[in-house]
């Protein structure tokens, strides 16, 4: 059966297949107590980078425009997730529920972002695009430091100044506290619910990409000019790649704050370090290839956690190593070295066929 | 006499940026790849001041120059070790790379200087000008910086208009192939161009610790981004591009610092940057470039 | 009532009159040339036609529905599609996933049936495929239709290129040089693909093309541009033995 099916679907199950094996072996290592607290601690991290990964690719690599602001439409998510169910926590007792909305949310919040950056955006090309979204990104993560937000019996109460400013009352609450961010969010991920976020991710870019639409957005990236000769509208695909890439970064968000228990804009996690990061994954992994993106995701995370033996080394290594691994990928030598070690294989196999 | 002082100083900064943006363009124009370890470069070049002119004693001047030397030993390895070998990948290849080589030199400063921030003490050895009864205090490495981004300014568009090498770096930087089969050495040209924008860094480092006394492994990162910011501003690829994108954007942030939100001056200028770039999709000094039907 | 009817079209780019007045009616069904020498404006005028380039003035009617100034979507949805001089494929997508690009406007669901698999989905998907697939097999390119469009053969390129416009279900093709860097045995195929394309979809055909070979041998009419202007007009004969068209491409 699975010789008669289409190349690109056989794709797909491997690439959910690898998910879900994935997951019935963490379950049943931290069940098994077969694992440290360090590596249980970074499963939830784990599937939000593999989300941001996946969903980066769709910008970067089926719709082809390299965006270096991706942390930012995570931090929407982040945030507006936190404070919702910050603010909820009494309000609506049932955990799940709380946090299926607050991840709706997070990624209506980020798709309209999408869409507000992508209008202007999506005008520019190449390296302009790049620099904007790095702008937008940081943009974001700098806003995120000077809001404040209060819930009292009066209602919500907003300022960009400082806490005192929110003129609340005495029964207050401050929700986002500025560089401080927010704190107390409800503990609501968890692996399960991480791994289900990451497959319907899948769902939604796999199904995406072989679809009318899809194929229009791959249309464009591979040559606009005929795109629109035959009649395909490249400002709307463009922005319906760029906005569901936001949104989906923004539910990675949601997953990722309700991980923490205190969540603040820093340049670590929200600033363009992390988006590069999320990128870095996306071209090691492979430029269009989903399953390569979660692949280097996990990889890539775990590998300075396996390299903590080497203490301060580690992130040296890790430098290393990227520009060993660009260098192998995509220089001529390294690329010849392939071609040889292939040949190899492949000379190897016909001796044993004989 | 406030605002003047913080135009001083705005363009101060802004002379700073501008000298890092010069490299970042003059890169980008011939080798065309946004080299992200450019900050990373002017780190390494104001930890080579710390310890020469702080710590062992030399004079200023030596002190810059073994920077300046060391930069450009540093930029022309770099270009030959990671860049080179990828010239004519993808540039998001190149991208990656560049990053990978940032990382490499914030990881090697980090283990051999330590996390602990140095307090730069600035190597700039003039008094401050005072004016107007000390109403208008400028100091001396405002006044350096000034100078040496004009002098440099001035002699870069010298050494591209006026000389074989300059008139090669254009070249390359319009058509590869064809600077090649007019017998140009395209990688010696490649070269000469990272070691001009590292030694530049190196005096931008030397100028921005001498200003801002703290100096980390991460203190480059934020400048090398603001300052690659100033050249596509200008328009990437042209020299008084990035000096008037430099000028400009350091202006801002002062002016933004000091009247508007110390906390949001970078998102000020970033959210200048979008203005200009929608307004001039190729940035101030930009040419416009429309694909052939 | 002319299917093509241009009126006096022209642009300017700054100075530079690149096109002037100029005028041209093709019937349905008919295989049109437009010919000339290099830099007369030959795909200026297709730019016009297709809306990349907007004109000064002049007016351009398609099937008697004005599409003066109108963009290259509405101008393809109106019934005019094209292949380019330099071809433009969708160089990482298959072969038929080319062709079902092509279907985009007439097979239509929204995106959110796409993600989700509703039915409509898989019944679209299914009419895409059939159509594309015939589409190919007029050009002979169903056994590589699971290819990627740039590992096929240059000929090729230009059939698909041709196959994916055809799929835009146009009232009007035009070719760009579609006969450019191929053998003398690929032009004379292409001229018989040409034939059948105009015979088979009941197409009308206006192409630029250097090869005199392949313009006497299919075009029923030409018209000759020189800097930008009409040299010439009428049947192919009368045309190719105009002293003044001999004289544009030979000189004096």
């Amino acid at each position: 059966m699975l010789k008669n099916m289409k190349k690109t679907t056989k794709s797909n199950i491997i690439t959910y297949g690898m998910v879900i094996v994935a997951y019935v072996v963490m379950q049943a290592l931290v069940n098994g107590g077969g694992i440290s607290n360090l590596i249980q601690g970074l499963l939830v991290p784990l599937c939000a980078y593999s989300i941001l990964a996946v969903s980066l690719n769709l910008t970067v690599g089926i719709l082809g425009e390299l965006s270096l602001g991706h942390a930012g439409f995570m931090c929407i998510g982040a945030f507006v997730s936190a404070a919702f169910s910050k603010m909820n926590a009494t309000t609506i007792e049932n955990d799940l529920l709380r946090f299926i909305i607050a991840i709706i949310l997070a990624a209506i919040c980020a798709g309209i972002m999408g869409i507000l950056i992508g209008i202007p955006v999506l005008r520019l090309k190449g390296d302009y695009l790049a620099i904007v979204t790095l702008a937008f990104g940081e943009i974001i993560k700098n806003i995120m430091n000077v809001i404040y937000l209060g819930v009292d019996s009066k209602g919500l109460h907003f300022c960009m100044t400082k806490a005192s400013d929110l003129n609340m009352e005495k029964d207050g609450k401050i929700i986002i506290n500025g560089a401080t961010g927010i704190t107390g969010t409800p503990h609501s991920s968890n692996f399960t619910i991480g791994i289900i976020l990451l497959i319907i991710t899948l769902i939604v870019v796999l199904n995406l990409i072989n679809s009318r639409s899809g194929r229009a957005i791959m249309a464009i990236r591979d040559n606009y000019i005929a795109a629109e000769s035959i009649g395909i509208d490249i400002t709307k695909y463009k922005m319906l790649a760029f906005s569901i890439s936001a949104m989906l970064a923004g539910v990675a968000g949601a997953l990722y704050s309700h991980n923490l228990s205190t969540l603040a804009a820093t340049s670590k996690n929200f600033g363009y370090n992390m988006s590069i990061m999320i990128l870095v994954f996306v071209v090691l992994g492979g430029i269009g290839n989903v399953r390569g993106s979660i692949i280097a995701a996990v990889i890539l995370t775990l590998l300075p956690e396996l390299l903590r033996a080497l203490n301060d080394y580690r992130m040296l290594m890790y430098a290393i190593l990227l520009i060993v691994l660009m260098l192998f990928n995509s220089s001529p030598a390294g690329i010849a070295f392939r071609e040889r070690s292939r040949l190899k294989k492949i000379l190897h196999k016909k001796k044993e066929e004989v | 006499m406030d605002f003047i002082a913080h135009l001083i100083n705005g363009i101060s900064l802004g002379s700073i940026y501008a000298i890092i943006a010069l490299g970042y363009t003059m890169v980008y124009g011939i080798a065309k790849m946004l080299n992200f370890a450019h900050g990373d470069v002017i780190m390494i070049g104001s930890y080579v001041v710390f310890i020469t002119v702080s710590t062992m004693g030399f004079p200023t001047i030596i002190g810059v120059v073994i920077a300046m030397v060391i930069c450009t030993i540093l930029g022309m390895t770099i270009e030959k070790v990671a860049y080179s070998p990828l010239r004519n990948a993808t540039p998001l290849a190149v991208l990656i790379t560049a990053i990978g080589v940032s990382y490499l030199l914030q990881n090697i400063a980090l283990l051999v200087f330590g996390a602990n921030p140095k307090s730069f003490q600035s190597v700039v050895p003039f008094p401050p000008l005072v004016l107007a009864d000390g109403q208008l205090v400028i100091t001396g490495v405002s006044i350096v910086a000034i100078i040496a981004g004009v002098i440099i300014m001035i002699a870069l568009t010298l050494f591209v208009n006026k000389t074989k090498a300059g008139c090669a770096m254009k070249a390359v930087s319009e058509d590869r192939g064809a600077a090649q089969l007019m017998g140009i050495n395209v990688n010696g040209t490649i070269s000469l161009t990272f070691a001009i924008g590292s030694a530049l860094a190196a005096i931008a480092g030397v100028l921005l610790c001498s200003a801002y006394p703290t100096l980390t492994p991460y203190t480059g990162s934020m400048p090398g981004i603001k300052a690659f910011t100033a050249a596509v501003f200008g328009g990437i690829g042209s020299i008084p591009g990035a000096m008037i994108g430099g000028l400009l954007l350091g202006i801002i942030e002062i002016l933004g610092k000091a009247y508007i939100s110390s906390q949001l001056a970078d998102a000020i200028v970033f959210a200048v940057l979008i203005v200009v770039l929608l307004v001039k999709p190729t940035g101030i000094m930009g040419k416009k470039i429309s694909e052939k039907v | 009532m002319a299917l093509l009817d241009i009126k006096n079209l022209g642009i300017s780019f700054g100075g530079l009159r690149a096109v002037d007045n100029f005028n041209l009616t093709i019937e349905k069904g008919e295989l049109y040339g437009l010919i000339g020498p290099n830099g007369a404006g030959k795909t200026t005028v297709f730019n016009l036609m297709t809306g990349v380039y907007k004109p000064t003035d002049g007016i351009i009617t398609l099937d008697g529905e004005n599409i003066t100034g109108k963009n290259t979507i509405e101008i393809n949805k109106a019934g005019i599609a094209r292949t380019f001089q330099n071809i433009r494929l969708f160089k990482e997508l298959s072969v038929l996933d080319n062709v079902k690009t092509g279907l985009h406007n007439e097979i239509t669901y929204s995106t959110a049936t796409g993600i989700f698999r509703l039915p409509k989905y898989f019944k679209s998907e299914k009419l895409m495929d059939e159509k594309a697939l015939r589409l190919l097999k007029v050009f002979g390119l169903e056994e590589e239709k699971d290819y990627l469009a740039s590992n096929l053969p240059y000929g090729k390129q230009r059939k698909l290129e041709m196959a994916r416009a055809l799929a835009t279900s146009p009232k009007l093709l035009l070719l760009d040089e579609p006969a450019a860097g191929m053998n003398p045995n690929e032009t004379k195929e292409l001229m018989d693909t040409i034939r059948f394309v105009r015979d088979e979809f009941d197409m009308t055909i206006l192409l630029i093309e250097h090869d005199m070979k392949l313009v006497s041998g299919i075009c029923e009419r030409l018209t000759v541009l020189n800097f930008g202007q009409v040299l010439c007009q009428g049947g192919t004969n009368e045309v190719l033995n105009n002293p003044e068209v001999i004289k544009a491409y030979l000189g004096d």
